[in-house]
Order: C-alpha cells, then sequence, then structure tokens
C-alpha cells in the first residue's frame, strides 16, 4: 500500500471546493440574473463565455494558440441557421448539425495545424480560417454579406416553444451548463493530465510513450465541437448567421475574452466573456473606438496582467478557480 | 494578339504581371517578418498595420509637407521604424523570456489599435495616392503592355530583397546578427551590444514593411484595412517557406504571387483562396514548409 501524505489530500480537497463554491455561486447568479439583466445580453454572454471555454481547453491545458477558432463558431452558425430554417429541423437538432459541422471541420484544420509547432500552430489555423471566410463570403447558401436572416427558434423537442425568451434562457443556460460540466470532467480526467503534460513538455510527453498528436487532435476536435455548439446556439437565439462570426476579428475576440478572464483557469473565459460582452453592449456609443479599446486592453493584459481576473483572484486568495 | 490555352496574352500576362506586384509585396512583408522572427523570436502580427502606417505616412506627407513620393520612400519607413523601435524599447523587450504566445497578442493588440485610430480619422474608404509623375506611362512590349510603375515596384522590391539577402548572409554586421539568433549569451560575451542590435532589427524590419506600403500606396489606395487583409496572407507565405531562410522567404513570396495571379486567369473563384490551399498541400507533404528546417 502507498501512504499518501494526508495533507496533500486535505489540500486538493480545499482546491476543488473553491472551484465548487464558484461553481455554485454561478448556477446561483444565472438562475437570478434574468430578473434584473436583459435576457438576449445573457445569452449573448453566454454562447461567448462557452466560446471562450471551448477555446481556453486549447490554449490553457494544450498550450495550442488557435487564431482560428471563429471558423468553427462561424460555420456552426451558419449551418445551424440553414438547418433550421430551410430544412426545418427543430432547435435541438439544429445546434447538433453545426457542432457536427464544427467537429468535421476540427478534424481537418486541426490534422493540418498539429503538424507544426508554436508560433506556426497559430498561423496556420489563422489563415485556414481565413481561407473558409472567403468559402462563406462566396458560397450561395450563407447569403453572402447579407447573412442567412429569420431563422425561427422552433420548438424545442417538438414540445417547448423557443420563442419567448425565458424559455430560451433556460435552455441557453442549460447547454452552458452542461457544456462547462463536460469541460471540466475532460481536463480533470487521465486524458486531461495528459494534456496538460504536453503543454509542459511535450518532448517528454513522448518520451514516456504517449501519442501527442493523437491527443492534441482530439483536444481540438473537442474544442472545436463545443465553439461550434457555442456558435449553433447562438444563430438560434439571435435568429441570424453572418459572416462576423467567420471573420478574423472573431478569433482576435475570443482570444481577448480569454486573456482577460485568466487563461489555464476553468471560470476566466465566463468571466472574460461577460467583461468583453458588456463593454460592446454599453460602449456601443464610443462606435469605431470600440476596437481600439480592445486593443489597448490585450495590450495591458500582456503586460501587466498576464494571470487575467480569474487568475489574479485564485492567486491572491490562493485557491483554484 | 495571339492566345495560350485559350486565353488572350493580354490578359495572361496582365494577370502575371499583378501577381508579380502582389508577390513583391508578399515578399518584402515576409522577408521582415522572417528577420523579425530571427532576431525577437516574435511573430510581428503589427507587420500588416506597419505596412499601412508606411502609406499612410506617405500620404500625409504629400498632403502636409508637400514631400512627394521619392522623399516619402525614405522618410516614411524612418518615421515608421522610428514608432517600432518605441514599442520594442517600452514593451516587446519584456516579453522575450516569456512564451512566444505573448508577443504575438501583444502585437495583435497593438495592431488593432493603429488600425481603429486609422479608420476613426479616415473612415474605411480608400484615400487615393498619385503615382508620380515620373513613372507615369509605360512601355508597349509587343505582347503587353507594361506600366513603368509597376515595372519599377518589382525591380525595387527585388532590389531591396536581394540586398537585405546579401548584407545577412554576406557581410560581418549580418555574421553578428546571424551569430545573435544562434546564440544570444555568446555573442554578448564577446562585446557586441545584443540587445541594441535586437531593437535596430525589429526597427529594420518595421521600417521594410513601411517601404512596402509606400510602394503599394499608388497601386492600391491608402486604406485602413489593407494590412489586416494582407497579413494573414502573408501568414500562410510564411507557413509555406518557412522561417528559417532569407532566401526561402523571397523566392516563395515572389513564387506565390505568380500562382496567385496564374489562378485570377484560369480559375478566378479560387483566386483569394488558393495561397491557403497550397499552404494546406505543403503541410501534408513537406510539414516543415519548404525551405524549413525541422525544428
Amino acid at each position: 500500500m502507498e501512504r499518501v501524505d494526508p495533507k496533500v489530500v486535505t489540500d486538493v480537497r480545499r482546491e476543488s471546493r473553491s472551484e465548487q463554491i464558484a461553481f455554485l455561486l454561478m448556477v446561483a447568479a444565472l438562475i437570478v440574473a434574468p430578473f434584473f439583466i436583459y435576457p438576449l445580453f445573457l445569452m449573448q454572454a453566454l454562447c461567448f463565455a462557452l466560446f471562450a471555454c471551448a477555446f481556453n481547453l486549447l490554449i490553457g491545458y494544450v498550450g495550442l494558440l488557435s487564431f482560428g477558432h471563429a471558423l468553427y463558431f462561424g460555420w456552426a452558425s451558419y449551418l445551424s441557421a440553414h438547418a433550421a430554417k430551410v430544412w426545418g429541423l427543430p432547435p435541438e437538432l439544429a445546434i447538433l448539425t453545426g457542432a457536427a459541422t464544427a467537429a468535421l471541420l476540427g478534424l481537418v484544420a486541426g490534422s493540418l495545424a498539429i503538424r507544426r509547432q508554436g508560433i506556426y500552430f497559430a498561423m496556420i489555423t489563422l489563415a485556414l480560417a481565413q481561407m473558409m471566410f472567403f468559402f462563406a463570403l462566396q458560397a450561395k447558401f450563407t447569403g453572402g454579406e447579407d447573412g442567412i436572416q429569420g431563422v425561427p427558434r422552433g420548438k424545442l423537442f417538438g414540445l417547448v416553444d423557443l420563442t419567448p425568451h425565458t424559455t430560451m434562457y433556460a435552455l441557453v443556460v442549460v447547454i452552458f451548463l452542461a457544456c462547462f460540466l463536460f469541460i471540466h470532467r475532460v481536463i480533470n480526467s487521465p486524458f486531461g493530465e495528459v494534456l496538460k503534460a504536453i503543454r509542459e513538455n511535450e518532448p517528454r510527453a513522448i518520451s514516456l510513450g504517449y501519442k501527442t498528436d493523437r491527443y492534441k487532435l482530439v483536444a481540438f476536435v473537442l474544442s472545436a465541437t463545443l465553439a461550434g455548439i457555442a456558435g449553433g446556439t447562438k444563430a438560434i437565439v439571435f435568429q441570424i448567421a453572418s459572416l462576423t462570426d467567420v471573420h478574423w476579428a472573431m478569433s482576435g475576440e475570443v482570444v481577448l475574452m480569454t486573456l482577460v478572464g485568466g487563461l489555464g483557469t476553468v471560470f476566466g473565459p465566463v468571466a472574460g466573456a461577460f467583461v468583453i460582452v458588456a463593454m460592446q453592449n454599453y460602449l456601443n456609443a464610443l462606435d469605431q473606438w470600440v476596437t481600439v479599446i480592445q486593443g489597448v486592453i490585450f495590450v495591458v493584459c500582456v503586460l501587466l496582467f498576464r494571470r487575467g481576473i480569474i487568475g489574479e483572484i485564485a492567486h491572491y486568495f490562493k485557491i483554484r478557480l | 494578339m495571339f492566345d495560350i490555352f485559350g486565353i488572350p496574352s493580354q490578359a495572361l500576362f496582365g494577370q502575371l504581371l499583378l501577381g508579380l506586384i502582389n508577390g513583391s509585396f508578399y515578399a518584402l512583408l515576409s522577408l521582415g517578418l522572417a528577420v523579425i522572427f530571427g532576431m525577437l523570436n516574435i511573430i510581428n502580427f503589427t507587420h500588416g498595420a506597419q505596412y499601412m502606417m508606411g502609406a499612410f505616412a506617405a500620404f500625409l506627407l504629400l498632403n502636409n509637407t508637400g514631400i512627394g513620393y521619392w522623399g516619402a520612400l525614405v522618410v516614411a519607413p524612418i518615421l515608421v521604424g522610428i514608432v517600432g523601435i518605441i514599442i520594442e524599447r517600452t514593451m516587446l523587450q519584456w516579453l522575450y523570456k516569456l512564451d512566444h504566445l505573448y508577443g504575438l497578442l501583444l502585437t495583435f493588440g497593438l495592431a488593432l489599435i493603429i488600425e481603429g485610430v486609422a479608420r476613426n480619422y479616415y473612415g474605411s474608404a480608400g484615400l487615393p495616392y498619385a503615382m508620380p509623375d515620373s513613372l507615369r506611362g509605360g512601355q508597349n512590349l509587343g505582347f503587353m503592355f507594361l506600366p513603368n510603375y509597376r515595372a519599377w515596384v518589382i525591380f525595387a522590391s527585388l532590389a531591396i530583397c536581394l540586398s537585405t539577402w546579401f548584407v545577412i548572409e554576406r557581410t560581418r554586421l549580418g555574421a553578428y546578427l546571424r551569430a545573435a539568433t544562434e546564440n544570444p549569451t555568446l555573442v554578448r560575451a564577446f562585446g557586441i551590444n545584443v540587445p541594441r542590435m535586437i531593437t535596430l532589427t525589429y526597427g529594420f524590419g518595421v521600417g521594410l514593411a513601411a517601404l512596402a506600403g509606400v510602394m503599394a500606396a499608388p497601386i492600391y489606395n491608402v486604406s485602413p484595412q489593407m494590412g489586416s487583409d494582407l497579413i494573414i496572407v502573408v501568414f500562410a507565405v510564411v507557413v509555406i517557406g518557412g522561417m528559417g531562410s532569407i532566401m526561402g522567404a523571397i523566392v516563395t513570396g515572389f513564387g506565390l504571387g505568380i500562382i496567385e495571379g496564374l489562378t485570377k486567369v484560369f480559375f478566378p473563384e479560387a483566386s483569394n483562396t488558393v495561397i491557403f490551399v497550397i499552404m494546406a498541400i505543403v503541410l501534408l507533404i513537406r510539414p516543415a514548409g519548404l525551405f524549413g528546417r525541422r525544428a
């Protein structure tokens, strides 16, 4: 029998307890929030929060910076919108169509991108996303500059009408929490430990016998799929899919959200998404300056504030979040 | 007039020329990226914005101080290069010990700032920049019409690329640079001021981008987003060529420009995406890039 240091065990327990408390607080906040805050804003923020969590799965736990995540987000929203509007699929199947599209695209783009490391990985993902942006611009079914408009929200499982914001919000919260818990499960599984090992020292992981390329690809596809669920949900909520969601600026935005919240923290991307979406909504009057402000936040975060909001809190209280 | 593969030669050579022009800019920009990456280990996402700054500098010099094209060709790269040096001294230098990714993120943020500010003051529409009088007109080569300005751009960028290659690969200064890329600590031990060399390298790379911007101003309009559209293509060029070799960056830049031009003739729908498709194919066949060494 191996003897385990009791102090270590309590530490692990305390760490996971801080996450549990934070999770319960988040759930409580999401239940109370629609009574005080405009639900459409909350749904937008939650879609981006899920998108950022998906992105964080790669950068935070495998150390891969994908600069083209708009590809999965945007194309999933196109396919979900198309499935709901043209094929007449119910919302749950429409979102799944989007997720499947993103998974497929993630498989193709991922298997190309993981052939190079580090900085090249970021450039390849960006270039592939730009290529698919041009496809979206030229393809017939995407509607070009107009996008796909007037997407019906439909009835969930043919029963629950999603047209009122209340039911739609409930569905978005359920999707978000399910994906959030799934990501949490993944990063704390043996598979997740291997991912972290790759992030820390890839040659060492290889020498231990792990086929790191395969792990990276699976993580990439997972991340793309989750980004696709976020994009598909957003298309159903806002009843539109447009070029904005496949543009490189969107890829930059999800990086910014994750960076502001804290790379490699569980709750960081959620906090970051709410901060950035709130900024975009409330600073709307500043119009073009929003881009400049985003740029400034990037610079400030990288130079002075690399842990991000949640990372700083976790560091200050010496807990894991 | 004669046809080649059913395409009028005029159209074919016209697109080839356009391809060579685009290739000149790809080569100049990917060269700058490669030089900066070699010394700083940072992918300079601001490169596109700095190219745009070069074009805007030329525009502002002409309209506010009356300095024309030839003056701008010298002054604009120096001005933008100085801005680059300030950026390196105040921001980039704190990131060298961190993961490469932070350099990319910081320069991406800077690109957003520069582009956003330009858009706020000058709008998204392009501003026209007049061609210098001395380069108006063109030559009739019999099989096609060659505008003087385009011939000049191709000639000038080839000359700049080759002299950069010569300086880095064949002179003592270049030897110091290459040595400092390999092992900065050892080179410092020989009494060479490596941090200053890094700063000047960044300034030089940024200056190259601005120079490309000045040359682009009379061909494309001067507009805030001219850089961001281009830089992503240049990233693909860099992935294809690999950043290990200066000559590789030049050859890949021009070569891909020509391929893009030909695609416009034979399969116009794919002209926006052909470079990305080539990138995907190269990744499948030679993951390290055409001129890259396996890391």
